[in-house]
């Protein structure tokens, strides 16, 4: 009965329902990328759609893969069935059903129990205690305390050692940030002979085709508005690589005051509540998926709702990555903050010096407006950052991409991914999503590791 | 100097300098916002009151003139995060700065340029620099790597002299004033304590201030000269002034004795040297070589400050070869067979490891956990009466002797007295049985007591039966229902043996006819030994079929005890399930990691592998799981392979190439371990059938097992 479902076939056959396959393909250093490429076949016996599309950025793929792989499967405090069901847990708050597939195969494969694989009231409590920090690091990272810490690691029964506790909250950063890349990118389901037969492939097409390419119907005003000729989107790009010049060279020139930064940030951070992506009342959440998300209803609320301002600005200069977070990260899981640092680095340097068809081209500003503004839209804010950057280099049609693949990243559609940077080249849309993906892992890991820092004193 | 100048660096980027000394409320005194991003650090220069130098995020150096409006000149350190600047304290124009990426630069105040020198210190960002302020070569520097490096900047390549390992990574060093090998050092993360060390003494603080609740942001002497007052801020909304003597030391707490034995009995102690010495006239122990005294660096005894001797002697004992021998254990651990044959036949082989090694206790064990769980009644007698009788000379008889030989006169005093530790829990296991015979005496023939009953035997006729009996209640009272069975056969050839099989069904079905069947076999062989026959008879009325584990579990939590796992785990293998579930999970975790570390000890590490494989505890399961990256280097430039198997990245070479069809393997990879050559795993199979020689030719002699 089941098997009757009539699935749309994918629109492309590649590894990205949005980028046509041959822009995957085709890459600039391809020896270095076909060695890589080469080495992943080798060591995890497959080539999944993710590690394809990635590998667009050969540099980057390499530590990507690297930490995934020393915080899957390497020496570690938790035990090998244990991290894929975390990772299985953190996609479901997404209802990212291809990576869900993905560490199910997994799971089994390492030995875990397929009970747990009924839902989440199969598994140990210890493992359910998990639910809470999975769905605030999820959608609210900011409401963590240390209470919430101090709930999972007190003495009893059912406790998580802090080594432990640290794997977990790695690995559920990671498995939600990259379900945004999944999403924003539109990986294809695999196609993998041994899942494509019975119901759990009607599922992931479900999601990952039908949802994404077809587009679900939405009405999006500030989509619809945005219909630019490619005229338009030519002066678009100059327009933007004038404003870029701008900002770097006469910088100096207005001197903004503190509470005019403060303002700006509180702006910014305001002005993300009016990015919406269209609503989605209709949620038609797959049984598979459902049965390892507790409390499904809850999702991102934004940071800076109006009326409630009680919550503070996380102060980026407070707890930083590379003092604060590396630190506690690397003393509780060894190696792994060396990982982290390498990739976040990696992601943040990542360039090649050209916008669209414009080649000599310093970007950082571009990248470094990406970064913070994910981080704005989380509460974290840096002190020495001109939000009004932001505004000017960020168009809204890209602003509202960014707030879907970060806080909403199963509410991506094709249409969103193609109306902002029309002259952009995929592999540039694709290292946005990687810039999104890391800086919201980072914004997560930041939360939890202050609270746990925070429990500890 | 002056003493109301004040600059401060803020996160956006700001350096402003404050003039205390202003009249008006406002301090402020200027304002430099030429850096992008926060400013990581200010620093005056030590004797020029106007010069002020900061080191930014954005990568930037700059030197303010505090006379000029703007920075008067920059320094460029390549887009890697500044984190500290300190100017050199004796060498006007040099400046050092640390950074993000673990590299400290050397400049020249006067070249904006280029920097002079430049080295990497730590792994990860160095959070800190400190000039020394007598040695003007000497930098010490602080990381995010938890070390605290010193490095003599006189040589043309700045040399590490030292190093300190800290706990947690390092926020601040600060040399101490007037003491040359004292540095204060502060950490960003965790332990909010502040440390002083003695670099030559890297390994454990000598003054420590604990007063903080958090994260101690700052420190600093509060005089250049005066070694005694440290002032530090914190985040826990404090600011201590500690005073020198009040620091707690935690030399004085650390245990200045170590002591470790080998694994063949050798003894190394070290201690205070003045403890040695003075114990030296002492008589060393008989049969002790003592060998020379190893002496550890010893300090400058010139040093003015505190100086803590921390120089020891570490004397190592040797006990002779004979006594304190393991080779049993070696022995044992080799032969026993742990899986793969039937209970029986494992029980058997290995009572019969246990005995070649004159263990028969242990023999013995092995042999009565065949009888109780192996259900096929075919006990070899001969078997069994050989590895008792035999045994006059072990620890259990002796005991036996101890408890009922009195009035027979047959005193072994010397032995006994030898095997103190043993007769100990022998006898507890004696008491025990006696006791649970006692009780059931009690119905049929009261006041009985043991001793007597064994004495109603003919004592010098039977001896090699008693004494097998006897030995037997240590187990007996595990085994009530097999006793006669193996008892009674050694002197009589008795027709009507049951198995076992049938008795447990008799006692299934019948409990009455068993008991009357037990009792008559019982009874019949020697008088003596009815009564304890009898009773067994009774119990195993009434007792299920597992009745064992219990004293089985207890056999084994003795030999535990003993220090004996070898035995305990070996047990628990091969019993497995049957006796699992009886000893809770920790304990046997608690063997099999004590077994296991053992066996690794004495480099038994097929054994041990087999043990963590055979083993049921998930955790030790797991041993086998981790770590499992094999690590190869190149077969040309023997540098380690990072990428891929079969090419290296420097040589560009194929490394593993088959030395029989001169083709790379990828895949299964095989390879002598002598000469490293090797290839398809097929081929070298092949080839080695034919010819003993490696295939590549350089004349090793291979072998494929």
């Amino acid at each position: 009965m089941e098997k009757r479902v009539q699935v749309s076939p994918p629109l492309t056959r590649g590894p990205s329902a949005f980028i046509p396959e041959n822009e995957v393909m085709q890459a600039n250093g391809l020896d270095e990328r076909t060695n890589l490429l080469v080495e992943e076949y080798s060591t995890s016996g497959r080539l999944d759609n993710i590690t394809q599309v990635m590998s667009i950025h050969t540099q980057y793929l390499e530590s990507f893969l690297r930490s995934q792989f020393y915080m899957l499967r390497m020496d570690g405090p938790l035990p090998l069935p244990y991290r894929h069901y975390i990772a299985i847990m953190a996609a479901a708050r997404h209802q990212c059903s291809y990576l869900i597939n993905m560490h199910v195969d997994e799971f089994l494969k390492t030995g875990g129990i397929a009970e747990w694989l009924n839902g989440l009231e199969y598994i140990p409590q210890r493992l359910k205690n998990l639910n809470e920090i999975n769905k605030l690091l999820a959608h609210r990272p900011w409401l963590i305390t240390k209470e919430h810490i101090q709930k999972l690691v007190k003495t009893g029964e059912n406790n998580w050692s802090l080594p432990e506790l640290v794997h977990a909250v790695v690995l559920l950063a990671h498995y939600h940030a990259l379900a945004s890349f999944v999403f924003g990118s539109g990986i294809n389901p695999e196609r993998d002979p041994d899942t494509s037969n019975g119901v759990r492939l009607i599922a992931v097409n479900n999601f990952c085709v039908c949802d994404l390419a077809n587009d679900n119907n939405i009405e999006n005003a500030s989509l619809t508005s945005s219909n630019f000729g490619i005229a338009d989107s030519l002066s678009e790009l100059e327009a933007l690589m004038e404003r870029m010049k701008r900002l770097q060279e006469d910088k100096e020139d207005e001197e903004a005051s503190q509470e005019e930064m403060d303002t700006r940030f509180e702006k910014e951070k305001k002005e993300s509540l009016l990015v919406i992506s269209g609503a989605f009342d209709d949620e038609i959440v797959s049984t598979d998926v459902s049965r390892y998300v507790e409390d499904p209803g809850f999702g991102y609320k934004d940071f800076a709702r109006r009326g409630e301002d009680h919550l503070p600005t996380f102060r980026a200069q407070d707890y930083t990555w590379e003092n604060h977070g590396f630190s506690l990260v690397n003393r509780l899981y060894s190696d792994i903050g060396h990982l982290l640092d390498e990739k976040f680095r990696m992601v943040y340097n990542l360039t090649y010096n050209t916008m669209a068809t414009h080649e000599d081209v310093d970007t950082t500003t571009l990248r470094r407006a990406l970064f913070n503004y994910v981080h704005c839209m989380y509460g974290i804010r840096y002190d020495d950052y001109d939000y009004g950057e932001v505004n000017q280099l960020l168009e809204r049609s890209l602003k509202v991409y960014i707030k879907t693949v970060t806080c909403y990243p199963e509410r991506t559609t094709k249409r969103m991914y193609d109306s902002y940077w029309r002259q952009f080249k995929h592999s540039e849309k694709v290292h946005v999503n990687l810039l999104l993906m890391e800086a919201r892992m980072q914004a997560e890991l930041l939360y939890a590791l202050r609270a746990i820092t925070r429990h500890l004193t | 100097m002056d003493e109301n100048l004040l600059a401060t660096a803020a996160t956006n980027g700001v350096v402003v300098t404050w003039n205390l000394g202003k009249p008006s409320r406002n301090k402020q005194d200027q304002l430099f916002t030429e850096h992008k991003r926060t400013v990581n650090k200010v620093c005056f220069h030590p004797t020029e009151v106007y010069m002020l130098l900061s080191g930014s995020q954005d990568g930037y150096m700059k030197c303010f003139d505090l006379r000029k409006k703007d920075s008067v000149s920059t320094f460029s350190g390549q887009s890697e995060s500044v984190r500290d600047v300190q100017f050199s304290i004796r060498d006007y124009f040099t400046f050092a700065a640390t950074f993000e990426n673990g590299n400290v630069q050397l400049w020249d105040i006067r070249r904006p340029d280029r920097y002079e020198r430049m080295f990497t210190a730590h792994n990860g960002p160095v959070f800190c620099c400190d000039w020394h302020p007598e040695d003007r070569g000497w930098l010490a520097t602080g990381g995010r790597d938890k070390m605290v490096k010193v490095w003599d900047m006189n040589t043309t390549r700045a040399k590490e002299i030292y190093c300190v390992q800290t706990i947690a990574s390092v926020a601040r060093v600060k040399w101490r004033p007037e003491c040359k090998h004292h540095i204060a050092t502060c950490s960003m993360m965790v332990d909010h304590n502040i440390y002083v060390w003695d670099v030559r003494r890297p390994f454990i603080p000598s003054a420590m201030f604990e007063e903080h609740k958090d994260v101690t942001t700052g420190i600093v002497w509060r005089h250049l000269h005066d070694p005694y007052f440290l002032l530090s801020g914190s985040k826990d909304s404090t600011l201590y002034q500690h005073i020198f003597k009040d620091a707690s030391q935690p030399i004085d707490r650390a245990n200045p004795e170590g002591l470790c034995y080998s694994l063949y009995g050798d003894l190394a102690f070290a201690a205070k040297e003045s403890l040695i010495s003075s114990d030296s006239n002492r008589k060393p122990y008989i049969g002790d070589r003592r060998h020379p005294i190893f002496f550890k660096r010893k300090l400058d005894p010139t040093e003015q400050f505190e100086y803590i001797s921390s120089s020891s002697a570490l004397s190592v004992f040797e006990t002779d070869v004979e006594s304190g021998s393991m080779d049993w254990f070696v022995h044992t651990a080799k032969q026993y067979a742990l899986a793969g044959r039937p209970l029986a036949e494992l029980c058997d082989h290995n009572a019969k490891v246990a005995k070649g090694l004159d263990r028969n206790q242990v023999a013995q064990t092995w042999t009565m956990l065949r009888i109780i769980y192996s259900s096929l009644g075919t006990v070899s007698s001969t078997n069994l009466n050989h590895s008792m009788g035999k045994g006059s000379t072990t620890l259990p008889l002796m005991n036996s002797f101890n408890l009922k030989d009195i009035p027979s006169g047959l005193g072994s005093e010397s032995r006994l007295d030898r095997s103190k530790g043993e007769s100990r829990t022998e006898n507890i296991l004696m008491d025990s049985s006696s006791t649970l015979i006692n009780n059931e005496d009690n119905e049929e023939t009261e006041g009985s007591d043991v001793p007597a009953d064994y004495l109603l035997g003919d004592v010098e006729a039977d001896e090699d039966d008693l004494y097998m009996m006897d030995h037997e209640n240590p187990h007996a009272e595990e085994q009530e229902y097999s006793l006669p069975q193996e008892a009674f056969p050694l002197r009589h050839e008795i027709v009507d043996n049951p198995s076992a099989l049938d008795h447990l069904q008799d006692k299934a079905d019948s409990p009455h006819v068993s008991g009357n069947e037990a009792e008559t076999v019982s009874l019949t062989p020697v008088e003596s030994f009815s009564l304890i026959s009898i009773s067994h008879s009774l119990y195993e009325n009434r007792l299920p079929s597992d009745f064992f584990n219990p004293i089985v579990r207890d056999t084994l939590l003795f030999y535990a005890e003993q220090g004996d796992v070898q035995t305990a785990v070996s047990v628990l293998i091969v019993l497995g399930d049957r006796i699992r579930k009886e000893i809770d999970e920790q304990t046997q975790e608690h063997w099999y990691t004590s077994y296991i570390d053992l066996l690794q000890r004495f480099q038994l590490w097929n054994i041990s592998n087999e043990v963590i494989k055979l083993s049921t505890c998930r955790a030790i399961n797991c041993l086998n799981q981790a770590s499992t990256t094999l690590h190869i280097n190149c077969s040309n430039c023997k540098r380690p392979m990072s990428n891929r198997g079969w090419i290296c990245d420097r040589c560009r070479q194929c490394a593993s190439m088959c030395a029989v069809c001169h083709h790379v393997v990828k895949g299964l990879f095989v390879w002598c371990q002598g000469c490293s050559h090797g290839g398809h795993l097929q081929h070298i199979m092949k080839w080695l059938e034919t010819s003993s020689h490696c295939p590549a030719g350089c004349g090793h002699l291979c072998e494929y097992t």
